[in-house]
């Protein structure tokens, strides 16, 4: 049951992206076209899960272990960037279809600070082995989610006769704070 | 040496307008909009991040010329995440309760992009004081837009500046100010405000050349 929580807090109430200010900048950059959204979406997903997954042990069985927690910073994002690296090599040796359609966004998956916030949420809620995967997938589908209906709305506006000060970031901005605003009626989906 | 001077300067005061972070630069947008809900957390976040990145800016500089390409920016993060732990060490024991409202955008300000941005378009290719003067420019900068945004914020949110009451009681706070969507349209009319005044500048100097 508390699985369950997990995964529609980080998917939809505490939505890293519009509660928490995670992974702005490929939510703005990389919105434009559904395709590249839901794309880019993906990728972050699955580095999310891996993120959780590889993290989790890092932190309980060697900082805490030999006592440097404070290391956890410098650990993780090397971690991290091994584990993108990892990744991408691997892809490109497996799938060359899937690389194609996923290349560009993984090394831009390095820089987005959802999938560091997301291994120090991790630590700070103590979750258990399971419970931080599924945080880190659920997490990743709450990116996806919001990137692609963000990406839907760009597509919609090309055509919109904007005024020449919002048009580009301005009105992507705007547009973001009335999705977190729909997005917090989902608050009260759980209670207690 | 006047000359010399009068270009610092310049490389000062770009980081005050005409790149100012992150509204021209768009770098830094996740701390800008998480911490601003009151001017005190938005100002200490700009404080620690100018720490962090002059501290960078110069030890990046000057190990400039002895790290290989294909690794730079792995060891830029290490640099960074070192002086970040260390920033973070130093809120926490000396004010712990802006380091508890902040929360994990401290540790966030290693994937800050300013930071990085900073030492691969900047640091790496210049000497050690310019880098620091840029640093200086672009931190400042920064702490001026947080503060800007926390104050806006903060005014229509609590009806307060500082934890000062500016605005009486006949004011209904706008609650959703210092809620996340609050955050997304202020930054979003901040930068359209901006490119209207730029806008309207080179309008101008077009109409004068």
């Amino acid at each position: 049951m508390k699985l369950i929580f997990i995964f529609i807090s980080a998917s939809l109430i505490n939505n890293f992206v519009l509660t928490y200010f995670l992974g702005i900048c490929p939510f703005v950059g990389v919105s434009n076209k559904t395709e590249n959204a839901l794309n880019m979406g993906l990728a972050t997903t699955f580095v999310m899960t891996l993120t959780a997954a590889v993290t989790w042990p890092i932190y309980q069985y060697i900082l805490v272990r030999y006592n440097v927690p404070f290391l956890e910073y410098v650990a993780f994002i090397i971690a991290i960037a091994a584990l993108v690296q990892l990744v991408e090599m691997y892809i490109k040796k497996s799938s060359p279809a899937l690389y194609r359609a996923l290349g560009i966004y993984l090394p831009l998956i390095t820089t987005n600070c959802a999938v560091l916030g997301l291994a120090l949420f991790m630590v700070l809620r103590d979750y258990n082995y399971i419970e931080s995967i599924i945080f880190g997938f659920a997490t990743g589908v709450g990116f996806t989610l919001a990137i692609v209906m963000m990406s839907g709305i760009r597509e919609e506006l090309e055509f919109a006769d904007i005024p020449k000060p919002f048009q580009g970031i301005s009105l992507s901005l705007i547009i973001a704070g009335m999705m977190a605003m729909a997005f917090m009626g989902f608050a009260g989906l759980i209670r207690g | 040496m006047a000359e010399n001077n009068v270009s610092l300067w310049g490389e000062f005061k770009k980081g005050l307008w005409q790149d100012i972070p992150p509204f021209r630069l768009v770098l830094g947008t996740c701390p800008t909009l998480a911490v601003t809900n009151s001017v005190k957390n938005g100002v200490a976040m700009g404080l620690a991040t100018l720490f962090v990145l002059f501290f960078s800016n110069i030890i990046i500089s000057a190990v400039r010329k002895y790290i290989s390409s294909q690794v730079r920016i792995a060891a830029y993060v290490v640099i960074i995440a070192l002086l970040v732990t260390v920033a973070d060490l130093f809120l926490a024991a000396v004010f712990p309760a802006i380091s508890k409202a902040l929360g994990p955008y401290v540790p966030l300000i290693v994937v800050n992009c300013i930071i990085l941005g900073r030492a691969e378009g900047y640091a790496q290719k210049n000497p050690v004081v310019p880098s620091m003067i840029d640093a200086l420019g672009i931190g400042t900068g920064y702490i001026i837009s947080l503060a800007v945004m926390s104050s806006i914020r903060e005014a229509l949110g609590f009806g307060s500046i500082l934890g000062f009451k500016v605005l009486g009681d006949w004011f209904e706070p706008w609650i959703v100010m210092i809620l996340p969507a609050g955050a997304f349209i202020v930054f979003g009319s901040l930068i359209a405000a901006i490119n209207y005044i730029s806008q309207r500048k080179s309008a101008a100097q077009k109409a004068l050349g």
